[in-house]
C-alpha cells in the first residue's frame, strides 16, 4: 500500500516579541486510506498541523518540513495554482463550528453549487441536482428545505452536515476534520461520526481526525497521534490504546470521569518538563 | 444515597419557564419538579435546547418563573430575590471567558460581593477564597486575561464561594476545559463539598461528569423531565426510559457498523 500523505518532521512557528514560537516541533507520519486520530489539549499544535498539510496556515506563520508530500506532489512551496488544483478536489478540511464557518448571508445551497462551479461548467439545474444529492448523502432527509435554508436556520447537527456535504463536492482523497463533533451533542455527534464512517469505508477516503477527546478518537479511528506542546509524544493504535506508554496518553485517558464510578478524586496530570525536550 | 424522606432545601414543582409572548412564545421548560436535600449534590443532564440551564436560572432568579413554584428552605421564592437568598445561593457560570469582567482585577472581582453584602474584613476573605481554590495571593492583582481557562473557572468558584453560601448552583462548569483540567476543578468542587458541606445542583451535557459528581440526577429533553435516576442506578443501566438509553450508549463513544464491543 503507497501512502497518500507523508509528513517528515513538519514544523509550524509564529513570530512573537520573543523570537519564533514554534507551535508545531518535527512532527512525522503518513497515511494511507485510514483515519488517523490526532489528538491533544489546547495550544498543543494539533490544529496547526491540520492545517499546515492543507497549506492554511496563517501568513505570519512558517512551515517547514523535511519532506511533506500528498500522493507525490511536493507541497512545500506549493504555487497557488497547485494548490487551487488540490483544495477542495483532492484534499478538504471540514471545521469545528457550522456556525462560524458557512457563510450566514448566503443559503446552503448557494454555497454547495459555488463549490461545484469550481470544478467545471455546468448548467444551472444540473449543479441544483448535484447539490441535493450530495445533500442526501450525509443523511439529510429533507434535502430540498436545507438548500433553500440560511446557515442560522440550521440545527448545529444539521449544520455540520451541510458542510461535510460541500466538502464531499469535489470527492476527495484526503479529508481533514478538525474537531467536527465537539460543538455538537452527543447524540448527534454519533450520526455525524457515522457519516464520516461511512464515507472512509465506501469512497475509501484518508481522513484525519483532530480532536481533543482521547476516548472518542481511541472509538473511532484506527491509529492515534497523541501531541503536547507542538510533538508527537505517542502514536499508537487506537485498539492499543489502554497499553500506553507515555505517561501523558495515560493522563489524558485516566483524568476523564467514567459512568461506571472510577477513582476519587479524579487522577490528574502531572506534566513533566522533560517532555518538552 | 440520601433517604428520600429527608426535607427538600430546595424544592421545585411543575416549573415552567416561557419567554416571548404571541407567535414568537418558546416553552423552555415545561413542568419540571425535584427536591435537592441539605448537603446533596444534584444533577441534571440534557443536550442543548433541552431548558437544563434554564431550570438553573430560574432557580437563581435569572429567568422568569411563568408556572410552579420554587421553595428554599421551606419559603417560596419570590421575584425579584431579596438579597439575603444570594448569600445562601450562588452561581457558577459556563464560559470563564465570558463570565469575568475582562477589566477588572481577580481583587476587584472577588470583592464586589463582600461590598455589596457589607461584610467584615475582605481583605482575609479574599486572601482565604484564593487559596481554597489553590490560587496563591499572585494572582490577587492579576487580569483575567492574565490566568488560563481552568484559573479563571477557579476564580469564579471562589467568587462563589466568598458569601459563604449553602447551595452552588453549577451551570457546566467544565465544559469550557481541557479534560485534565476538568479533572482538577472537579476534584476541586468534590473537595470543597466535603469541607464545607455545600449542596450543589449540577447542569452538564456530559453524563459521565453528573455520574462522577452527583448523586442523584434527572434527565431533560425539550424541556420536559425524561427520568429521576439515582447515580447507582444509572451506573447498573437501569434506566428505563429510551432517551436516557440513548444517552448512556452516546456517551461510550463511537462503535462501527457491525462490530460488536
Amino acid at each position: 500500500m503507497t501512502n497518500m500523505l507523508e509528513v517528515k518532521n513538519l514544523s509550524v512557528a509564529f513570530p512573537s516579541r520573543d523570537g519564533p514560537v514554534r507551535v508545531v516541533r518535527d512532527v512525522s507520519f503518513s497515511l494511507g486510506r485510514e483515519r488517523l486520530g490526532i489528538v491533544g489539549e489546547s495550544g498543543s499544535g494539533k490544529s496547526q498541523t491540520g492545517r499546515a498539510i492543507l497549506g492554511l496556515t496563517p501568513s505570519n506563520g512558517t512551515v517547514t518540513a523535511d519532506h511533506l508530500a500528498f500522493d507525490g506532489i511536493d507541497l512545500r512551496g506549493a504555487s497557488s495554482s497547485t494548490w487551487r488544483q488540490l483544495r477542495g478536489r483532492r484534499m478538504s478540511m471540514v471545521m469545528q463550528d457550522p456556525k462560524f464557518s458557512l457563510n450566514p448571508v448566503m443559503t446552503i445551497g448557494r454555497q454547495i453549487v459555488e463549490a461545484y462551479r469550481r470544478l467545471g461548467r455546468k448548467s444551472k439545474s444540473e449543479m441544483r441536482e448535484k447539490a441535493l444529492e450530495v445533500l442526501s448523502s450525509v443523511q439529510i432527509r429533507d434535502p430540498e428545505r436545507v438548500f433553500d435554508a440560511y446557515p442560522h436556520e440550521l440545527s448545529g447537527g444539521m449544520g455540520q452536515r451541510a458542510m461535510i456535504a460541500m466538502m464531499l463536492v469535489g470527492e476527495p482523497d484526503l479529508l481533514i476534520a478538525d474537531e467536527p463533533t465537539s460543538a455538537l451533542d452527543v447524540t448527534v455527534q454519533l450520526d455525524v461520526l457515522r457519516i464520516l464512517d461511512d464515507l472512509v469505508r465506501d469512497r475509501g477516503m484518508g481522513l484525519i481526525f483532530i480532536s481533543h477527546d482521547l476516548r472518542l478518537v481511541s472509538s473511532f479511528c484506527d491509529r492515534v497521534l497523541v501531541m503536547y506542546a507542538g510533538r508527537v509524544v505517542e502514536e499508537i493504535a487506537a485498539r492499543d490504546l489502554h497499553n500506553a506508554q507515555h505517561p501523558y496518553t495515560c493522563g489524558l485517558l485516566h483524568c476523564l470521569p467514567k459512568i461506571d464510578g472510577g477513582v476519587r478524586p479524579l487522577p490528574t496530570l502531572e506534566r513533566d518538563p522533560a517532555w518538552l525536550a | 444515597m440520601t433517604a428520600s424522606n429527608t426535607k427538600g432545601l430546595i424544592s421545585v414543582r411543575d416549573l415552567g419557564v416561557t419567554f416571548g409572548h404571541g407567535t414568537n412564545e418558546v416553552k423552555a421548560v415545561r413542568g419540571v419538579s425535584f427536591d435537592v436535600a441539605q448537603g446533596e449534590s444534584f444533577g441534571i443532564v440534557g443536550e442543548s435546547g433541552s431548558g437544563k440551564s434554564t431550570v438553573l436560572r430560574a432557580i437563581c432568579g435569572l429567568a422568569p418563573t411563568s408556572a410552579g413554584t420554587i421553595t428554599f428552605q421551606g419559603e417560596a421564592l419570590k421575584a425579584p430575590r431579596q438579597p439575603a437568598f444570594y448569600r445562601d445561593v450562588q452561581m457558577v457560570f459556563q464560559d470563564p471567558y465570558a463570565s469575568l469582567h475582562p477589566r477588572h482585577t481577580i481583587d476587584k472581582v472577588l470583592s464586589e460581593p463582600l461590598a455589596i453584602h457589607g461584610l467584615d474584613d475582605p481583605e482575609g476573605r479574599v486572601e482565604r477564597a484564593l487559596e481554597d481554590v489553590g490560587l496563591g495571593q499572585g494572582f490577587r492583582f492579576r487580569f483575567p486575561h492574565q490566568l488560563s481557562g481552568g484559573q479563571r473557572q477557579r476564580v469564579a468558584i471562589a467568587r462563589a464561594l466568598i458569601l459563604e453560601p449553602q447551595v452552588l448552583l453549577l451551570d457546566e462548569p467544565t465544559s469550557a476545559l481541557d479534560a485534565s483540567i476538568q479533572a482538577e476543578v472537579l476534584n476541586l468542587l468534590d473537595a470543597l463539598r466535603h469541607k464545607r458541606g455545600l449542596t450543589y445542583v449540577l447542569v452538564s451535557h456530559d453524563l459521565a461528569v453528573v455520574a462522577h459528581m452527583c448523586e442523584r440526577l434527572v434527565v431533560m429533553q425539550h424541556g420536559r423531565e425524561v427520568e429521576e435516576l439515582t447515580r447507582s442506578a444509572l451506573q447498573h443501566h437501569e434506566a428505563t426510559q429510551e432517551y436516557t438509553r440513548n444517552l448512556l450508549v452516546a456517551s461510550e463513544g463511537f462503535k462501527a457498523k457491525g462490530t460488536s464491543t
